[in-house]
């Protein structure tokens, strides 16, 4: 039989997606302010059970900031992928005649710009609270860019998976943090070793895993992401 | 326009559906009936390719699934009880996303005749969630018809609606259904199916377990006839 009917093409349905979730986020700013507010709690925690010298408080810099976006990251994605459930919206993305991974990249890369929204305003607050201006390098920046596609990348995933559940919220942490520590420990490696001054050769390592697990994590999503929405 | 032949689906142990055979000509208006846990949904599912069948043969607009499921969602609309909305975006929107998601060219003007074909041109611009139940669900058809598709599939639409609410909706159905399309509502509103449906089959144990027509039922009721085959 003849296909007369268009289909839209992996990168329209994913700006589509994309698009959706932007002017659903910021009409409500539900994700946006639960991320921002913890996130900017962790850092204030932080930097008042952190009352150390300067030298320990740069040593802590990178595993403060990477703890804040895990953790601020996991609420963004657990809201993220309920709402699509609570309402049924997932049945209407699975309905469009669309190769099924443009929902995965779609909702991977709303998650990325909401977590580097919230990036971008905690940066300046922790450089202002720990008088660390070192962390707005370019070095420094790259490696939160790399970590953030690295985390968003495989949590996206597995929050597909644990959204059908009804242990979602508990679920979700329990899953993807064991299968994010490379991408964690990576990232808090490069990050450390930016801010300490290290050589090339000591950063080259961390970037590197950092660059695979993307490629790993985007490239799976690609292929299985079918087999992950399917009943 | 539906084929199904010894459709079986199993999760884990639980046998949904055992050995199912379903026919459905182009146009015929199908209400698919039958008690709590009969299998109804998981059916629909399968037909609207969101669910693999654990066994059998699944043919839809003459497509076969799972293996062609992007030509069948191509051509399939799905209503259900959720109205699969964004309750952040306005009506408009909502119908604009799904109207992208489905590649239409000229998607402001199909929008705009789809807000009037369900009666929501003057709330275009409000959030869907300041919306009744009963303007969601009628939004909730409106999308599922964005694409024109050539088959219907209702999903106990009237769920959650009050009397006007599902007069209104009534309606809505009629036109839809008045297009020539080809639609399978599962119900639990006998009285409502009996007026709108061509076509009643009753579902029961995973298989159809009587299946008639208006034309058969004049001599009896629905009601009378769900009862009977339910009991048979």
């Amino acid at each position: 039989m003849t296909d007369k009917k268009s289909h839209p093409s992996l990168l329209g349905a994913t700006l589509a997606i994309v698009q959706k979730d932007l002017a659903a986020e910021f009409r409500s700013r539900e994700l946006f302010s639960a991320m921002l507010v913890f996130s900017l709690l962790v850092i204030i925690i932080f930097n008042f059970a952190l009352e150390l010298d300067i030298d320990v408080r740069r040593t802590v810099a990178a595993g403060v900031l990477w703890t804040t976006f895990a953790f601020a990251g996991t609420l963004g994605l657990n809201r993220s992928m309920a709402v699509e459930k609570d309402r049924g919206c997932m049945d209407g993305l699975l309905l469009a005649p669309v190769d099924r991974s443009a929902i995965f990249f779609g909702k991977a890369i709303s998650n990325l710009v909401f977590m580097l929204i919230v990036e971008a305003i905690v940066l300046p607050v922790y450089a202002l609270l720990y008088d660390e201006m070192r962390i707005f390098q370019p070095g420094f920046l790259g490696v939160i860019l790399l970590g953030s596609i690295g985390y968003i990348g495989v949590g996206t995933l597995l929050s597909t998976m644990s959204v059908q559940t009804r242990m979602r919220e508990v679920l979700l942490p329990i899953l993807l943090f064991p299968v994010a520590i490379p991408v964690l420990l990576a990232a808090v490696k490069a990050s450390n070793g930016i801010l300490t001054g290290a050589e090339w050769a000591e950063i080259v390592t961390p970037i590197n895993i950092l660059i695979l697990y993307d490629v790993v994590f985007l490239a799976v999503p690609y292929m299985f992401f079918d087999a992950v929405v399917e009943e | 326009m539906i084929e199904v032949r010894k459709l079986v689906k199993r999760f884990g142990l639980k046998t949904v559906l055992r050995g199912l055979d379903f026919t459905v000509q182009p146009g015929e208006f199908v209400a698919l009936l039958g008690p709590n846990g009969a299998g109804k949904t998981t059916f629909l599912r399968i037909l609207a390719s969101l669910s693999r069948p654990s066994l059998g043969e699944v043919r839809v607009a003459g497509y076969s699934l799972p293996n062609e499921a992007a030509q069948v969602r191509a051509r399939l609309g799905v209503v259900s009880h959720m109205p699969l909305l964004y309750p952040d975006l306005t009506a408009e929107e909502n119908l604009r996303f799904y109207a992208r998601m489905y590649g239409l060219e000229d998607q402001s003007a199909r929008v705009t005749e789809v807000l009037e074909m369900v009666g929501l041109e003057k709330r275009r611009g409000d959030l869907v969630r300041t919306f009744s139940r009963g303007m969601q669900q009628r939004l909730a058809i409106g999308r599922a018809v964005i694409h024109d598709p050539e088959v219907m599939l209702f999903d106990e639409p009237y769920t959650g609606l009050d009397q006007d609410a599902s007069e209104m909706l009534d309606e809505v159905l009629k036109s839809v259904a008045a297009r020539g399309r080809t639609v399978v509502m599962t119900s639990h509103d006998l009285a409502r199916a009996e007026d709108l449906a061509t076509r009643f089959d009753i579902l029961s144990r995973g298989v159809i377990a009587a299946s008639t027509n208006q034309a058969e039922l004049k001599n009896t009721n629905l009601l009378a006839y769900y009862k009977q085959a339910l009991a048979d």
